[in-house]
């Protein structure tokens, strides 16, 4: 694996970015917890050429970076700058939670960067019937049980790190700060007014247990994505990615590849 | 000394169970099930009446603040608190302690300049302009602000209204947060350049550089006392000794809870559930709503995350006495109460604004007159010489009012409370 940290946005947006694999360009987009190198990433290596960035604010050395952004539009200006930078003409884009937000947005801005797309537990829509659970305001204890199947599982050990670490609470409190600047206080910003503009296939995977964002909301974007569909996982939450890596590796694999 | 009389406007009939059974004093919890709106109307009057008990009574100030969707203390606009206060107080020589109006959720936060630039006037020059932060569970949670900009958004409001009030031109302000192409406030304040300016914080290290940068009295709203506050507020003076300027007590400002009546089995006997209640339930709040994720900024996130400030017990297994014990509550005689606000507060803190909440919890409103009456006459007119042998002048008090107020008389309070 290789990592280089580019600057955006005038310089002023440092963004660290792994990549790791041969193959297709894949760009994946983290979710609100931080970027983690997994198992989940390695799978799908093995196919593709995975870039990896970390959101703005989330790149150590480089907290304060987020404060240049005033919001989602900047933020998908600042990606395309990225995705300029490494070379990237276009590419397979995969993003959880409020990484797959950020990957709708960004296929809707620039539907032609977007070869194929595929959204895991995505937010970016608002069901008053069906809230999507402000993780924000969980204590600690209670967020793991909203976000995994199996709180004490190796998953979520491995996304919110020790209780005990003051290093990697910061990480994660940080990380969920920053993203957070773009979605508070509800995870609607405006998607349904441009989503109709994605092209690309489009794959939406959820955890049968999701307690974060109940699954029916995959079909807010299969209802208005032109080509899409949804894949349910069993035995997992809010990231079947990493609560069933190998099995979703295969289905976005397979997926993204064709 | 200048010591006002600070306070909550609480939910006083709160039921037993209510922290077992209810999430959240603040944010969540139920109005349907929990209040009652002719009588909330009764607390409302039952909170002007103490305020305006203790102005006659003699404090140098009354304080109101602004919290929203709570029963721990519900005066959503402080500023129409203020405006009956500053009415009926005209001819005391009593300063509006306003804690105040919130400027990242008033939109846009030149109308708390507008608002305090009023009360400054019908007042006669006797607002001090408390300018919070706001709390997170206000700020964030009910009123929607991105935490990660909260502090942003206040300080560009911060510094509009300095600059509104004491612009002599018609001035645009293009800012990050708020565009205004002509700001030209009507009323501006009486007082010149502007009123006293008072920073409330909770131990925030980037607030300390803030307060000091903008020459404000910083305010430590403590409710766990001036033991736990010690560290705290030495590095508040080390920041001012740092930036080179001098120790002035009366930079700084402390909030205390106080109980005060003829002996301390007494006090104990007349304020210990209403203490309890305080604590157990007006501050039933998840820790994690004092902080979400962005409200504070990585460099305090990163002080608090190695070395956390937040109270290792658990004030839901503390009784009165221990409250007592730990100086969270300073309870007892006159003559208990005295000292241990002299040594413990005052001095221990270097502190030359003192507020002192005295209404405290489903404490009732003879009681709180009670208490309020006592602190008066035993307590406040000990307090109020110290610091004025070492001469320092409060700039942050209304100049009209900085010298010592006069001693209230007895037969006259008694009058005032008929």
């Amino acid at each position: 694996m290789s990592e280089r940290t580019i600057a955006v946005w005038q310089g002023k947006v440092r963004i660290r970015v792994f990549s790791k694999g041969s193959g297709p360009a894949l760009v994946f987009f983290h979710g609100p917890w931080g970027l983690h190198w997994d198992p989940f990433l390695d799978e799908l290596a093995r196919t593709f050429t995975v870039y990896a960035p970390e959101h703005p604010g989330t790149t150590p050395d480089a907290p304060d970076d987020v404060y240049h952004l005033d919001g989602l539009w900047d933020l998908v200006l600042c990606y395309d700058e990225l995705l300029t930078a490494l070379g990237l003409e276009s590419a397979a884009f995969l993003g959880h939670s409020f990484g797959g937000m950020v990957a709708s947005e960004l296929a809707a801005a620039y539907p032609d960067r977007a070869r194929r797309l595929a959204l895991i537990a995505p937010l970016g829509f608002w069901r008053d019937s069906e809230r999507v659970v402000n993780w924000m305001m969980l204590e600690p204890a209670r967020m793991r049980a909203q976000v995994f199947r199996d709180p004490e599982g190796e998953a979520a050990r491995r996304m919110f790190g020790s209780a005990d670490d003051p290093d990697a609470r910061v990480r994660l409190m940080w990380a969920m700060g920053t993203t957070g600047k773009f979605i508070w206080p509800i995870p609607d910003k405006g998607l349904k007014k441009r989503v109709h503009r994605i092209t690309a296939p489009t794959l939406i995977v959820w955890g049968k247990e999701d307690r974060l964002v109940p699954p029916v909301y995959a079909d807010e974007f299969t209802q208005r994505i032109p080509i899409a569909r949804v894949q349910v996982v069993d035995g997992a939450g809010h990231a079947p990615h990493l609560e069933q890596p190998a099995a979703v590796a295969r289905m976005v694999a397979d997926f993204l590849k064709s | 000394m200048k010591i006002s009389a600070f306070h909550l406007m609480p939910h006083r009939e709160l039921p037993d169970d209510f922290e077992k059974r209810y999430e959240s004093v603040w944010v969540t919890p139920p109005w349907w099930e929990l209040a009652d709106a002719s009588r909330v109307g009764q607390y409302y009057n039952w909170t002007l009446d103490e305020l305006l008990y203790a102005a006659r009574a003699g404090f140098d100030g009354v304080c109101t603040n602004e919290h929203h969707q709570n029963a721990y203390g519900f005066m959503p606009s402080p500023n129409l608190m203020g405006g009956v206060l500053a009415k009926l107080t005209n001819g005391m020589d009593v300063a509006i302690v306003q804690m105040g109006a919130t400027l990242p959720t008033s939109n846009p936060p030149i109308r708390v300049a507008e608002e305090y630039a009023m009360l400054d006037c019908i007042s006669g020059g006797r607002l001090v302009a408390g300018l919070p932060l706001g709390s997170p569970m206000d700020v964030n949670l009910c009123y929607g602000i991105t935490p990660m900009e909260h502090r942003e958004r206040y300080r560009e409001a911060f510094a509009l209204t300095l600059k509104a009030w004491q612009a002599r031109e018609i001035f645009a302000w293009n800012g990050h947060y708020y565009q205004l192409a002509n700001v030209n406030l009507w009323p501006r304040p009486i007082q010149q350049p502007h009123p006293p300016v008072w920073v409330p914080g909770s131990g925030s290290v980037t607030t300390f550089d803030f307060a000091v940068d903008n020459e404000v009295c910083y305010c430590f709203l403590s409710y766990s006392g001036a033991k736990s506050a010690t560290t705290m507020m030495q590095s508040y003076w080390d920041v001012v000794a740092k930036k080179g300027r001098e120790p002035n007590p009366y930079r700084a400002g402390f909030l205390q809870l106080v109980a005060v009546a003829e002996s301390d089995a007494r006090a104990e006997e007349k304020f210990a559930r209403h203490v309890e209640y305080f604590y157990h339930k007006c501050l039933h709040v998840p820790g994690i709503w004092f902080s979400p994720p962005g409200n504070q900024d990585y460099r305090s996130l990163v002080a608090s995350s190695k070395n956390p400030v937040r109270r290792p017990e658990n004030p839901k297994d503390l009784r009165y006495r221990d409250f007592v014990e730990k100086g969270y509550v300073i309870a007892g005689s006159p003559a208990t109460v005295r000292d241990r606000i002299k040594q413990e507060v005052i001095k221990n803190l270097h502190v030359g604004n003192l507020m002192v909440l005295l209404q405290i919890g489903s404490m009732p409103h003879e009681i709180a007159l009670e208490n309020i009456d006592c602190f008066a006459r035993e307590v406040l007119p000990d307090l109020r010489p110290i610091w004025e042998d070492e001469g320092w002048v409060n700039h942050w008090w209304p100049e009209r009012l900085r010298a010592p107020r006069a001693a209230s008389s007895g037969p006259g309070m008694a009058a005032a409370r008929a």
